[in-house]
């Protein structure tokens, strides 16, 4: 693997602090009524995203679950237009009809944003084995909540990737909690990478709150994919600060185990590389700080400024 | 004594077979648990056992003798077990009877079909085809013209399909395009969805309807819903197909229809076709829709022969219905295997009570040919909607609305409808029959609504 460049850290450092800063606007708009229904935030995770970006080639394909918007903002989407989606706006990626659950950006092979545990795990596989019908060299990430972990429908997908040695990285993020119940209440066995095992999916563990262990895991994981041996689990163990979503207190676990969390926060150990290496200062960072919350605020400006769907989209986009 | 082995029926749709082979001669001896012959079924080539004992007295029928209907005797086995002579009769008996009862297989005339749009010339066929080589006549078209088009299933491939629809399809496009799946239907049905999302063009075929139900959020929460949900940007060209509803005594898990179901639905295409031109018009037009369409077959029309369109291209768009008769008494509205009762009970109609009925087969049940129905009824002034669901909730139910909204000051009688047993249905044939909706109560109410 390539070493990080000074941009590549700083890459790193800038988006992830932009999902952090576009997931606290997302809660305050939500607050202010801006944002209704469900909506969940990736505050916490978001070295698993980030990382990952830093494997990925262009025409690679990704689909996720419905905690979906730092995967976007990730894949290099336009925050201002992800803002107008939250806020049910006609400049929106889904033009107001998808909401935070539903996004997608077929221009960037962002293919949602699914608001069924599980469903996006077929999904994906079929989505990587267009690559691998095409002759693609390309793969597909399909991320999956540790909830999915125990839906029957991801091992109908592991066991059809496997039997046809489908280009397809499954990607566990594993946040502990599936809503308010624990992993350990949920899953027999809560090692959740080897739960490929039995159709021979190899798997491995990888601290999802250092985004470094993740950029190395994801490219080993990647070009394992890419050479054509088939799909491969990732477990990247993170941590959401906040509820399942807005509506959710997250009583269900400590202050204590949410402050352990947060002392090991994955924008700070970024950002210490960063002033370690020297490749940026203080004052540097400070300002790049500022720029991010600047672009934010303008995509949440955009947005609320952004028309609602007129009457007549009601009726569109069921066929074509 | 002799005892007469009978012609098989070895699924339970099968009518008549083809002797492949005899495993025995004339005055050899047989024992119970002896392969006899080999009977070769529209689906499949199998075996068939002595269950007596005796010698072989005589065999009736040839190597290559085809279309022995069941229950036929294929050849005598002289014998001196009259316990086993008992029970033999007591088969035959039984199944003379069975014999006897109404059938509920497609009549042997072939079915003429008449498209709605009259300016419309169709070329047909010299010969007559099954539905079953219609439809896969169809794939195999459409597989050449599109190479983003393939298959998959349950015994697609290797096995030439559970009921031979894809038969001969491994051979010409080989196992990158004509995929066998595990029981799987969420999995392959999702995967299917997720690769028509990504632009090819996926023909998902579910060994039947009923186990689709294994995959019915794909279909709805993904594959209808996700163009709307991406305001546009995804669409999914994808046909999920397969026999729906009653075979023949398979019973309540495997006898479902899901036409209302699923024409529920916004963001899916329904269509169910009767004969094996609108199979090919309806399932190239499915193929070549960019929407997830259902395509509702029925396994007692699969060996129902029928012209087609000469026409390669030949398509029947979606939403527009079929009136396979004319007639001014009563309209009669209905779809797949009905549409056969229909016109059955339309010739009694005529015969014995002098009423000339309309039947329209819906070809398409979303988008539905609100038109056509409209039309018929404000010149019959009568309706009676036959099908085979369930009655609450059904097509039928969907029409009474468009009716009576619609065309309420034309009717002259209320509306009827002719639909299955509201109850799971039951195994044994004398109660499956009582299930089904038969010639007679499409008569009986189509009288009803005539006030005779």
């Amino acid at each position: 693997m390539k070493k990080l460049s000074k941009s590549d850290h700083l890459k790193i450092f800038s988006y992830m602090l932009k999902i952090r800063r576009f997931e606290e606007r997302s809660a305050q708009l939500y607050g202010m009524g801006h944002i209704g229904g469900f909506c969940h935030l990736y505050i916490g995770q978001e070295a698993v995203v980030v990382g990952v970006l830093m494997t990925i080639h262009k025409n690679d394909s990704v689909v996720t679950t419905y905690r979906d918007h730092g995967h976007m903002i990730a894949r290099g989407l336009d925050p201002k237009k992800i803002m107008a989606e939250l806020t049910g706006r006609a400049d929106g990626y889904s033009a107001g009809k998808g909401g935070s659950m539903h996004m997608f950006s077929k221009k960037n092979n962002f293919y949602g944003g699914h608001g069924i545990v599980g469903a996006q795990v077929p999904i994906g596989t079929g989505i990587a084995f267009t690559h691998k019908y095409n002759g693609e060299k390309n793969i597909c990430r399909t991320y999956i909540g540790d909830g999915a972990m125990n839906n029957g429908q991801v091992f109908e997908a592991f066991n059809l990737a496997a039997l046809w040695s489908l280009p397809v990285l499954y990607i566990i993020e594993n946040n502990k909690y599936g809503m308010g119940t624990s992993v350990d209440r949920a899953a027999a066995g809560s090692d959740l990478y080897k739960r490929g095992e039995a159709f021979g999916i190899k798997g491995e563990i990888v601290d999802g709150m250092n985004v470094y262990s993740v950029i190395k895991a994801a490219n080993k994981a990647g070009e394992y994919v890419r050479s054509g041996k088939g799909p491969y689990i990732l477990e990247v163990q993170t941590y959401r600060y906040r509820g399942h979503s807005m509506s959710d207190p997250a009583k269900y676990r400590t202050k204590k185990e949410l402050e352990e969390y947060k002392s090991s926060d994955p924008i700070e150990i970024v950002k210490t590389e960063i002033l370690k290496k020297k490749i940026a200062t203080e004052t540097e960072l400070e300002k790049l700080s500022k720029e991010i919350i600047d672009e934010i605020k303008s995509a949440a400006d955009f947005a609320l400024q952004s028309k609602f769907p007129s009457a007549e989209e009601l009726y569109t986009d069921v066929y074509i | 004594m002799s005892i007469e082995i009978l012609m098989p029926a070895l699924s339970p749709t099968m009518t008549e077979g083809n002797l492949s082979k005899w495993l025995v001669k004339e005055g050899q001896d047989v024992k119970a648990g002896d392969v006899i012959a080999e009977i070769e079924t529209d689906k499949a080539t199998m075996e068939v056992e002595a269950v007596d004992e005796g010698t072989v007295e005589k065999l009736l029928y040839k190597e290559g003798d085809s279309n022995i209907p069941v229950n036929k005797p294929i050849a005598l086995i002289t014998s001196d077990q009259v316990a086993t002579n008992n029970t033999n009769e007591a088969i035959k008996e039984n199944t003379s009877k069975k014999e006897k009862k109404e059938s509920i297989e497609p009549t042997k005339e072939p079915t003429k079909t008449i498209l709605n749009n009259k300016e419309e010339k169709i070329s047909l066929s010299k010969d007559q085809i099954t539905m079953r080589q219609a439809i896969r006549d169809t794939i195999a078209e459409e597989m050449r013209n599109d190479k983003k088009v393939f298959i998959l299933g349950e015994e697609v491939a290797e096995y030439q399909g559970a009921y031979k629809v894809t038969q001969g399809l491994l051979e010409e496009f080989g196992k990158k395009r004509v995929i066998d799946t595990p029981i799987s239907e969420q999995g392959f049905a999702g995967l299917a969805i997720g690769a028509a999302f990504k632009g090819l063009i996926p023909i998902v075929e579910f060994m039947t309807f009923n186990f689709s139900m294994q995959a019915i959020d794909q279909i709805i929460n993904s594959a209808a819903k996700t163009l709307y949900m991406s305001g546009g940007q995804i669409n999914c060209p994808i046909v999920f197909r397969g026999p729906n509803g009653a075979a023949a005594q398979v019973a309540a898990q495997h006898s479902q229809d899901f036409s209302s179901w699923y024409a529920h639905v916004p963001g899916l295409k329904v269509v169910s076709p009767s004969t094996s031109l609108n199979a090919k018009g309806l399932l190239r037009e499915a193929i070549r829709d960019p929407n997830p369409v259902i395509f509702l077959e029925n396994e007692i029309l699969y060996g129902l022969k029928g012209e087609v369109s000469n026409d390669k291209n030949f398509t029947i768009p979606f939403g527009k219905a079929n009136i396979v008769k004319e007639g001014k008494d009563t309209t009669i509205v209905t779809y797949s295997i009905m549409v056969q009762k229909s016109l059955e009970a339309a010739k009694i109609l005529k015969n014995k009570f002098n009423l000339d009925v309309e039947v329209i087969d819906l070809q398409s049940l979303r988008p539905l040919d609100s038109h056509t129905i409209l039309n018929s009824v404000k010149k019959t002034n009568r309706i009676v909607t036959v099908e085979e669901s369930w009655p609450f909730a059904s097509i039928g139910s969907e029409i009474v609305n468009i009716v009576q909204q619609n065309a309420f000051d034309y009717l002259d009688a209320p509306i009827l409808k002719v639909n299955s047993a509201d109850v799971p249905m039951p195994y044994s044939s004398a109660l499956e029959k009582l299930y089904l909706p038969q010639i007679d109560d499409i008569v009986k109410a189509v009288k009803e609504v005539n006030y005779i």
